[in-house]
C-alpha cells in the first residue's frame, strides 16, 4: 500500500483544504440532521400527547443516524488536524463535557419514553427529552462560536452564536416536521418556524454586528471579504424562502431551505477559520494538516465511503418519505 | 508516577483537600469507568448481532411463531442497548481531545485514520440500517428486510475491528517515527499496513468478538433458562436455550485456546504487563499460579507469593512465555521504574480465566444434557445459567482491565507516557467535578437499562400467561409485533 501512495507529497496539492472542507461539511451535516432532531426536540414541549407520539414517529426511524454525523466530525477532524482537536476539546473542557452530557440525556430520553405506559414516567422522560434538546444544541452553538471568533466561552459572540442556533434548530425541526404532517400540527409549526427563522436573522444580525465593533482575533476583516458575504447573502435568501415557502404550505420546499440556511452558518465558520483553523492560537491548516501519507491514506478509504455514506442516507430517507401519524408510534 | 503511585498521591491528595483527586488520576478514572460502562453495551450489539441476523431471517422465511417472538423480544434489547451504547461511546471519543489532548495530537496521525474509519465505514451502517430494521418492516421487501439486519450486524463487527486497530497499536505501536511538529514529539505514519495490522491487532480481535459472543449467549441463556424454568412447554424460549448451549459449546473452548496462546503473544510483546499478570518480581524461572488464594488482606491489595497460598505449576510461567523452556527466565517487576497496579491486573487476571474454565464446564454439561435431549428438564442445570447469566460480562470487563491497566504507565507502549497524555489545563476541580458527574450520569443508565430489561421479561412472562403485570409496565414499542 505504501507504495501505491506518494508518502512524502499529498495527492493533490490542496489536499489539506479540501479535508477542511469534508470537516466542514460533516459538521453542516450535523447542524442540518441532527438539528432537526433537537428542534423537534424543543417543539416537543409546546405538543399535547397524542400529537408527541407523531413527532417521535417523525423522527423516531432517522435520529441515530443523524446524531452519527458528530461523530464523522469529530473524528475527520483527529484525523486530518489532530492538533485542533486537542486544543478545541481541551481548551474548552467543562464546556465539551456538557454537550456530551447533554447529548446523553437527549439520546436515551425518547428511547425509555416508549418502554413504559406509566404516564408518570412519560413525562419525566419528556422533561429530560426537551432539557436535553435544548441545552445541547445551545452549548454546541457557544463552542462553534468560541472556536470561529477565538472567543471565551461566556462571551457575546459565543453566546450569540448558541442562541442562534438553538433557533435554527427550532427552524428545520419545525420544517421538517410541518413537511410530514398536515392540519393543525402543520399550520402550528409555520407559526414556531417563522418565528424561529426571524429570531435567527436578528441573532445572526446582532452577532455580526457585535462582532464587527469588538473585531475579536483580527476577524473584522475576514466578515467583509467576498465569501462571508456570500454566506451572508446566502443565510438571507433562504431564510427568505423558507418564510414564503412556511407560508405557501410548500412544506418539504421549506426544510429544504432550512437545510440550506444551516449549511450558510457553518459555511459562515468555514470562511472564519480559514486558514486559521484555531484563532485563539493561531494555529493554520498548513501547520496542522497530517502528514502527507496519513491524509493520502484517509482520502483513499475514507472519501469513497463518505459517498456511499450519503446513498445510505438518500436509501433512508427515502425509505421513510411520506407523511406520519401518531398511530405509527 | 506508577499507577499505584498516583492512586496513592490521589488519595492523599483527597484527605488533604477533602474532596479532590488529581488532574491525571481523575481523567483516568473517568475514562476507565466510562469505557466500563460503554463496552457493555458495545459487547452487547457485538455479541446479538448474530443472534438478531438468526431470527430476522427464520421470522421472514418461516411461519414458526417461535422466532417472532425471538426476534420481538432481542430486537427490543438490541435497540435500546444500541442507544445506550451510542450516548456512552460519544463522551469517550471527547475524552481523547479534553482529557488527554497530548495523546490526540502525539497519536493524531496513527489513531485518527481509524477511528474515522469507524465511523464513516461502520457506525454509520449500524445506525442506518437499524432504522430501517427497527421501522421499516411494512416499507421494505423482505430480502432488503433481512439485508438491513446483516448489515447492522456488520456495522457492529466492523467498529469492532477499528477500534481495535487503534487499541491494538496502543499495545504494539509501529509503522511510524517520531518527529517534531509545532513544538511537540508526534508519531508520523510511514507505514499504514505496519501500523494497522500490528502483532496484537488478530488477537486482540478474536479474543474481543469472541467474548463478545460469550457474555451475550450467556445472557441469552440466562434469560431463556428463566422463560424456561417459568413455562417448560415454551417452544420459543426451549429453541433459544438450545441455541445458545450450542454456541457456548463452540465459543468457551475455542477462546480457552485461544486465550493460552494470547498469554505467550503478551509474554513476548509486553513482558511487564506478562509479569503483573503473575505478580512475577524477581527474575528468573515463573511459576503458574492455577490458584491463588490471599493469606491476608494485604496480599489482596499487594500480591507477592509470600503472601498467597497457592496452588502452582513450577516452570509452568517460564514454559507458556518461552514456548516449551520450563527453566526459561521471565523478567520481573522489580526490573521495571514504574508498574501497572498490580493487585488489578492479577486478580482481574485470575478471575477471567478462572470464569473461562467455568464457561467450558458449562458448555460440557449443556451439550450432555441437549445430546440427551433432556436440556430444558434439569432445574439444577437451568438455575446455573441464570446464576451465570451475568459472568460472560465480568470475564469481558476483567480482560479488559487486564489489557488496559497493565499496559500502565504507558498509554502508547514505550512511547507515550499516560502522565504526559492528559491536558496540562485541566484543573483538580473540573476533572474531579466531571467523574463524579459521569459517576451519577452512567450509574442512572445502567439502572435505566436494567429497568428497562425487567420490564421486558415481566412483558414476556404476561405474554406467556405465567403471571399478569399491571398494564402500566407493559412494553410497547413500535416495532414488537402482536405476534401471540
Amino acid at each position: 500500500m505504501t507504495e501505491l501512495l506518494p508518502v512524502d507529497r499529498y495527492l493533490v496539492d490542496s489536499l489539506p483544504t479540501i479535508w477542511f472542507g469534508v470537516v466542514v461539511f460533516s459538521l453542516a451535516m450535523y447542524v442540518a440532521l441532527d438539528g432537526l432532531d433537537f428542534g423537534i426536540g424543543m417543539l416537543y414541549a409546546t405538543r399535547d400527547e397524542h400529537e408527541r407520539e407523531t413527532l417521535l414517529a417523525a423522527f423516531g426511524p432517522i435520529w441515530d443516524a443523524n446524531e452519527v454525523w458528530l461523530v464523522a466530525f469529530g473524528t475527520t477532524l483527529l484525523a486530518a488536524f489532530p492538533p485542533i482537536y486537542a486544543r478545541l476539546l481541551s481548551g474548552h473542557y467543562l464546556l465539551s463535557i456538557a454537550i456530551v452530557m447533554g447529548l446523553v440525556v437527549r439520546g436515551v430520553a425518547p428511547e425509555l419514553r416508549e418502554q413504559r405506559e406509566d404516564p408518570d414516567w412519560r413525562r419525566r422522560c419528556d422533561r429530560l427529552f426537551v432539557f436535553g434538546s435544548t441545552v445541547t444544541p445551545l452549548l454546541l452553538g457557544v463552542l462553534v462560536g468560541s472556536w470561529a471568533f477565538g472567543t471565551p466561552t461566556l462571551s457575546a459572540p459565543s453566546l450569540l452564536t448558541g442562541v442562534g442556533l438553538l433557533a435554527l434548530c427550532v427552524t428545520s425541526g419545525a420544517a421538517f416536521v410541518a413537511a410530514k404532517t398536515s392540519g393543525s400540527l402543520a399550520d402550528a409549526m409555520v407559526r414556531y418556524g417563522t418565528t424561529a427563522t426571524v429570531v435567527y436573522l436578528v441573532g445572526v444580525v446582532v452577532l455580526l454586528a457585535v462582532v464587527a465593533l469588538t473585531n475579536p482575533s483580527n476577524v473584522r476583516a475576514l466578515l467583509l471579504s467576498a465569501p462571508a458575504l456570500g454566506a451572508v447573502l446566502a443565510t438571507v435568501s433562504f431564510a427568505g424562502a423558507g418564510l414564503a415557502a412556511a407560508r405557501l404550505d410548500r412544506h418539504r420546499l421549506w426544510f429544504g431551505t432550512a437545510f440550506g440556511l444551516s449549511f450558510a452558518l457553518v459555511g459562515l465558520v468555514a470562511v472564519l477559520l480559514y486558514p486559521r483553523l484555531h484563532p485563539a492560537s493561531g494555529l493554520t491548516v498548513d501547520a496542522a494538516v497530517v502528514s502527507p501519507l496519513a491524509l493520502n491514506l484517509t482520502t483513499v478509504l475514507g472519501l469513497p465511503v463518505l459517498a456511499l455514506v450519503l446513498w445510505y442516507f438518500k436509501f433512508l430517507y427515502g425509505t421513510f418519505a411520506g407523511p406520519v401519524d401518531g398511530s405509527e408510534a | 508516577m506508577s499507577a499505584t503511585g498516583a492512586l496513592i498521591d490521589g488519595t492523599v491528595l483527597l484527605a488533604q483537600n477533602n474532596i479532590l483527586l488529581s488532574p491525571e488520576l481523575a481523567s483516568r478514572l473517568q475514562f476507565g469507568w466510562t469505557i466500563t460502562v460503554h463496552i457493555l453495551f458495545a459487547a452487547l450489539s457485538i455479541g446479538l448481532a448474530p443472534y438478531i441476523v438468526y431470527f430476522t431471517w427464520k421470522d421472514v422465511r418461516s411461519d414458526d411463531p417461535a422466532y417472532a417472538r425471538l426476534r420481538s423480544f432481542w430486537i427490543n434489547v438490541f435497540a435500546v442497548g444500541f442507544v445506550m451504547g451510542t450516548v456512552t461511546g460519544i463522551p469517550m471519543s471527547f475524552q481523547f481531545g479534553t482529557n488527554f489532548p497530548r495523546f490526540a495530537e502525539v497519536s493524531g496521525e496513527l489513531i485518527g485514520g481509524p477511528l474515522a474509519f469507524e465511523a464513516k465505514m461502520a457506525f454509520f451502517l449500524e445506525a442506518v440500517f437499524l432504522g430501517i430494521l427497527l421501522f421499516g418492516r411494512e416499507r421494505v421487501s423482505d430480502r432488503t428486510y433481512v439485508l438491513s439486519s446483516i448489515l447492522t450486524g456488520v456495522g457492529a463487527w466492523l467498529s469492532g475491528f477499528w477500534i481495535l486497530v487503534v487499541n491494538a497499536w496502543m499495545q504494539t505501536p509501529r509503522g511510524f517515527e517520531l518527529v517534531e511538529r509545532n513544538g511537540v514529539e508526534i508519531a508520523k505514519l510511514t507505514d499504514p499496513v505496519a501500523a494497522f495490522f500490528t502483532p496484537r491487532m488478530p488477537w486482540m480481535y478474536v479474543h474481543m468478538m469472541n467474548a463478545s459472543v460469550i457474555a451475550v449467549t450467556l445472557v441469552v441463556a440466562g434469560i431463556a433458562a428463566y422463560f424456561v424454568w417459568r413455562n417448560r412447554d415454551s417452544v420459543a424460549w426451549n429453541t433459544a436455550l438450545r441455541m445458545a448451549v450450542v454456541v457456548l459449546l463452540i465459543t468457551a473452548p475455542l477462546q480457552a485456546l485461544h486465550g493460552d496462546a494470547y498469554g505467550r503473544h503478551v509474554a513476548d510483546t509486553q513482558p511487564q504487563k506478562f509479569a503483573a499478570m503473575e505478580a512475577h518480581y524477581e527474575t528468573g524461572q515463573a511459576d503458574l499460579h492455577l490458584i491463588a488464594i490471599p493469606r491476608s488482606l494485604d496480599a489482596l491489595t499487594d500480591p507477592r507469593t509470600d503472601n498467597l497460598f497457592t496452588i502452582s505449576l513450577p516452570g509452568l510461567g517460564s514454559f507458556l512465555a518461552s514456548g516449551g523452556d520450563f527453566s526459561a527466565e521471565v523478567v520481573g517487576l522489580h526490573e521495571y521504574d514504574e508498574n501497572p497496579p498490580v493487585a488489578l491486573v492479577f486478580w482481574s487476571f485470575r478471575l477471567m480465566v478462572g470464569l473461562g474454565f467455568l464457561f467450558v464446564g458449562l458448555a460440557l454439561w449443556g451439550g450432555n444434557r441437549l445430546r440427551k435431549g433432556r436440556l430444558a428438564d434439569s432445574g439444577r442445570y437451568l438455575r446455573a445459567m441464570m446464576l451465570s447469566s451475568p459472568l460472560g460480562y465480568v470475564a469481558l470487563l476483567t480482560g479488559w482491565y487486564v489489557t488496559e491497566i497493565g499496559r500502565q504507565p504507558w498509554v502508547v507502549q514505550g512511547v507515550l507516557k499516560t502522565s504526559d497524555a492528559v491536558s496540562r489545563s485541566l484543573t483538580a476541580t473540573e476533572a474531579t467535578g466531571t467523574l463524579v458527574a459521569f459517576v451519577v450520569l452512567y450509574l442512572a443508565l445502567l439502572a435505566a437499562f436494567g429497568a428497562v430489561l425487567k420490564w421486558l421479561i415481566e412483558g414476556e412472562l404476561e405474554r406467556m400467561g405465567v403471571r399478569t403485570v399491571d398494564d402500566t409496565s407493559r412494553p410497547r414499542l413500535p416495532w414488537v409485533s402482536g405476534d401471540d
